[in-house]
């Protein structure tokens, strides 16, 4: 047998959709795809959403998701062509030969199931091995992946186990049937930065051990440059770049390849504080109802006029929580919010409309946070009418300029939320906000859900309008570029206390107190052996464990 | 006290407490309609004179209240009292109607549940192609007819044209087992039809969402066959809500048999009750729409609780 263990040549995928209004068409996704991959070797596709990159990773185990169906060209495993094999051959290669780890393991582990019989199923069901040999080796696997108690975890439900563990557990569920080809769809893309590092570093590991091949997706270049030998740049479905992984983070051929190497190019100068802060949080300590531990305690902060707040931390850190005490939405149990010269209410009832004018919104999902049977011209004129009575051609004067702002036009007045894109939806809740004229907007992981070229356009856009309008932000991510590229003060958020805070430079500097340290080395960089380096060096665990 | 425990006792105690507003509820509509007993017995002709003398007979000129609590002090000791019109004593009367309604009730489950879910996993299996689409027409024709133009078809066809079954379903306590499944096998077809669509439907459309999870697709990408993603990874997920929509159809089996049992003649509580209401036997009436409150209280807290128990992160907390 030859070592080639996955054969692309010429693949072609498409789907069929069903677009409002229209007929059912069929349209391209992948036009046309070769690629090898030896055996024991680790292959990174990377592009941005929509490049193909998971319906190709799907391919290789002749799967395609809703009604995805591959429209020409070979695939050929371990010298079968898999586009010529029967239902039953094609059975016989899913969870045998080929396996795959999703990026949602909480939602890809069956919740009314153990972990174990979930893990060991494929492995017994192939006749790859018998139940009790299997259960060794997932209990092996276990161990080797850094789980804690790896003799009893299995016997846990999904929803027992953290989120960082059960991707670990679904690469375990991959690798126990020892497949030849594993495919790795985004697996560390849904975990906190401290988090990735170990899972990132145990399935690094874990291909090395049992020298299976591997197809690793993910929009992240940083990430894919630890652990692939090679890599391949997709954008809509064709090749942009395909190389040694070396060559392609060191020598890129291509201009989006560039791009992609050197994104997040923005340059912010941090500017000083002024006398008359417009928002300052003092004390405040919450908790929600029906619990009885505090979520946040006594946090401080300020914010200053036409600056930003960059509130960061992982998952559970009580950086959104903080948005919604400040917004009203949870009522603190102690202290006190001032804004623009004013104590508000820690009640949303007891705020008045201009109160809630001066202070906006912005969210993740721009998708759930617009209605979909409403016009982009109703959904940013409703705060002009309800806050300015504007009607008319005033208020259609006012909603071009708003438009114009956003940098997409007056076309975009008709439109429906499901006929733009993801940046083009963020861009209209901005100008939303925009239209109450607020003092202060609170931003939340509003690039979060974006692509990482496409999020840079939104914060560039952001910067912009706050040098027009002197609007504050207050920023709360997770990444820590973006707070690098935008904020002029830092508040390290931290089991909700606020763990380090002050100007931007002052945050960024050493000394760092253990979990700042933690948190910015937990980054990947864009360089070869930046992984094992951070791990090495690591003062304290990852939160996530 | 393990958490289930203590949410079945939880249940059981507000199923009491809403059994005890359901029979003040009954109670005061029998009271809110026109005419009491003594009027039914007595007809249109009675004179003011005689209807006092048989009120004050059966006890009906005292406060309805007094009435009420008595009612409710005799059956808390088991004593539902007897009848006002023929003075039988009401228990022993509904004991055999009882147990003749769940006999029917029984095989009529016992044939549509099973029939049911595997239908439900047929067309899921084969959704949209043609056994689903065939599934799918014929229960929906049958729930579309009303339940008594079903009885009459198959009495037509299956009693009068061809003799297989008699039309009516009169069964005694003499009779074997054989004897009295051929009398109900129309009533129980009947049921079933009924019945069948609306659990089959449920069933289709609780898999069917399960399917749409992204754990679906693990369990197809691991080789698995198409039946053995459905019954392995979708349904212990569908559970609750099939055995939801099972019980409600259960308790309709049993509570809303009337228009059967009386098409069929059958000697249930259904007729019992019908009759009642019709001579303002108010005693009862209580006691048949106690007993049909109970079990329909009792078959919603059993399905609460098996949904409850079919959910991981509550029979096995963090």
């Amino acid at each position: 047998m030859s070592d080639t263990l996955l054969k692309v040549r010429g693949l072609k995928i498409g789907a069929t959709v069903y677009p409002p209004g229209e007929k059912p068409h069929d349209i391209d996704i992948v036009h046309g795809v070769d690629f090898d991959l030896e055996r024991g070797k680790v292959l990174g596709l990377i592009g941005e959403s929509g490049a193909g990159k998971s319906t190709i990773g799907l391919a290789s185990m002749a799967y395609g998701r809703g009604g995805v169906k591959i429209t020409g060209g070979e695939v050929w495993v371990n010298g079968r062509d898999v586009m010529k094999s029967g239902l039953k051959d094609i059975r016989k290669l899913r969870g045998a030969e080929v396996t795959y780890v999703s990026q949602s393991a909480a939602a890809s582990f069956n919740p009314a199931k153990k972990i174990m019989d979930q893990v060991v199923e494929a492995a017994v069901e192939q006749k790859k091995f018998s139940r009790k040999d299997a259960e060794q080796r997932a209990r092996t696997l276990f161990a080797k992946l850094g789980l804690p108690d790896p003799d009893n975890i299995g016997e846990r439900y999904p929803h027992q186990v953290s989120g960082g563990q059960l991707q670990r557990c679904m690469t375990a569920l991959a690798l126990c049937p020892e497949p030849d080809l594993v495919v790795f769809d985004e697996p560390t893309t849904a975990l906190d930065v401290t988090t990735q590092i170990d899972v990132l570093m145990a399935i690094k590991e874990a291909i090395a051990d049992t020298g299976v091949g591997a197809l690793y997706i993910t929009h992240d270049l940083a990430v894919v440059a630890q652990v692939s030998d090679d890599i391949m740049v997709l954008r809509m479905g064709n090749t942009v770049e395909y190389g040694n992984t070396d060559q392609i983070i060191n020598n890129p051929q291509e201009e989006y390849t560039q791009a992609l190497v050197s994104v997040r190019s923005i340059e912010h100068e941090e500017k000083p504080p002024t006398p008359e802060p417009v928002l300052t949080v003092r004390n405040i300590t919450a908790r929600y109802k029906g619990t009885n531990f505090d979520v946040l305690h006594n946090v401080n902060v300020e914010l200053h006029p036409g600056q930003t707040l960059a509130v960061v931390g992982e998952s559970g850190s009580g950086k959104s929580t903080l948005a919604r005490v400040i917004t009203g939405l949870l009522p603190p149990r102690d202290g006190q919010i001032d804004f623009a010269g004013r104590t508000l209410s820690g009640d949303l009832a007891g705020r008045s409309l201009e109160d809630l004018r001066e202070l906006q919104m912005i969210y993740q999902m721009a998708d759930t946070a617009m209605n979909p049977r409403q016009t982009v011209g109703t959904i940013i004129g409703r705060p002009l009418e309800f806050y300015f009575g504007l009607r008319g051609d005033e208020k259609r004067k006012r909603l071009i300029e708003l438009l114009d702002e956003i940098e997409l036009g007056e076309k975009f007045m008709d439109r429906y939320p499901a006929e733009l894109s993801g940046g083009q939806k963020q861009r209209v809740c901005i100008a939303r906000s925009l239209a109450a004229k607020p003092k202060m907007i609170i931003c939340d992981e509003v690039t979060s859900a974006l692509d990482p070229l496409v999020a840079d356009g939104i914060l560039k856009l952001l910067l912009d309008l706050q040098k027009i309008e002197n609007v504050a932000y207050l920023f709360i991510t997770h990444d820590l570029a973006t707070v690098r590229a935008i904020s002029d003060s830092i508040a390290v958020m931290y089991q909700g206390r606020v763990a380090r805070y002050g100007s931007k430079s002052e945050v960024l500097s050493p000394p760092f107190d253990d979990y700042t340290d933690l948190l910015l080395s937990s980054v990947p960089e864009m360089r070869l052996g930046w992984l094992e380096e951070v791990v090495a060096n690591r003062k304290m665990e990852s939160a996530g464990n | 006290m393990h958490p289930i425990v203590k949410l079945v006792a939880q249940r059981l105690a507000l199923g009491a407490l809403l059994l005890l507003a359901a029979s003040a509820l009954i109670f005061g509509l029998t009271e809110a309609l026109p005419g009491d007993a003594a009027q039914a017995i007595l007809g249109q002709a009675a004179t003011t004179e005689s209807l006092a003398n048989l009120r004050e007979e059966m006890g009906l000129d005292r406060p309805a209240l007094t009435r009420y609590f008595e009612w409710l002090g005799g059956i808390m000791t088991g004593d539902m009292g007897l009848a006002l019109t023929n003075k039988l004593d009401i228990a022993t009367s509904i004991q055999s109607r009882m147990a003749n309604t769940l006999f029917l009730a029984f095989w009529a489950a016992l044939i549509s549940v099973p029939l049911a879910i595997l239908l439900g996993l047929i067309a899921v299996r084969y959704q949209n192609r043609w056994p689903d689409k065939m599934i799918s027409g014929v229960t929906l024709a049958s729930i579309s007819l009303p339940e008594f133009m079903i009885a009459y078809i198959l009495i037509f066809f299956f009693a009068v044209k061809l003799f297989w079954a008699p039309s009516f379903a009169n069964i005694s306590p003499s009779m074997d087992l054989l004897d009295k499944l051929h009398a109900i096998a129309l009533p129980v077809a009947v049921l079933v039809m009924v019945v069948l669509a609306h659990m089959m439907r449920m069933t289709r459309a609780a898999i069917l969402n399960v399917m749409q999870s992204a754990y679906i697709e693990t369990a197809e990408l691991k080789g698995l066959s198409g039946f053995q993603v459905i019954a392995r990874h979708a349904f212990p997920n569908a559970i609750a809500p099939i055995v939801n929509v099972v019980m409600i159809n259960m308790a309709y089996l049993v509570v809303g048999v009337v228009v059967v049992e009386v098409v069929f003649a059958y000697p249930g509580m259904g007729q019992y009750l019908v009759d009642a209401v019709v001579k303002r036997d108010v005693p009862v009436v209580l006691a048949c729409g106690v007993i049909f409150a109970a079990v329909y209280i009792l078959l919603n807290i059993f399905a609460d609780v098996v949904s409850i128990l079919t959910n991981p992160r509550l029979r096995h907390p963090k």
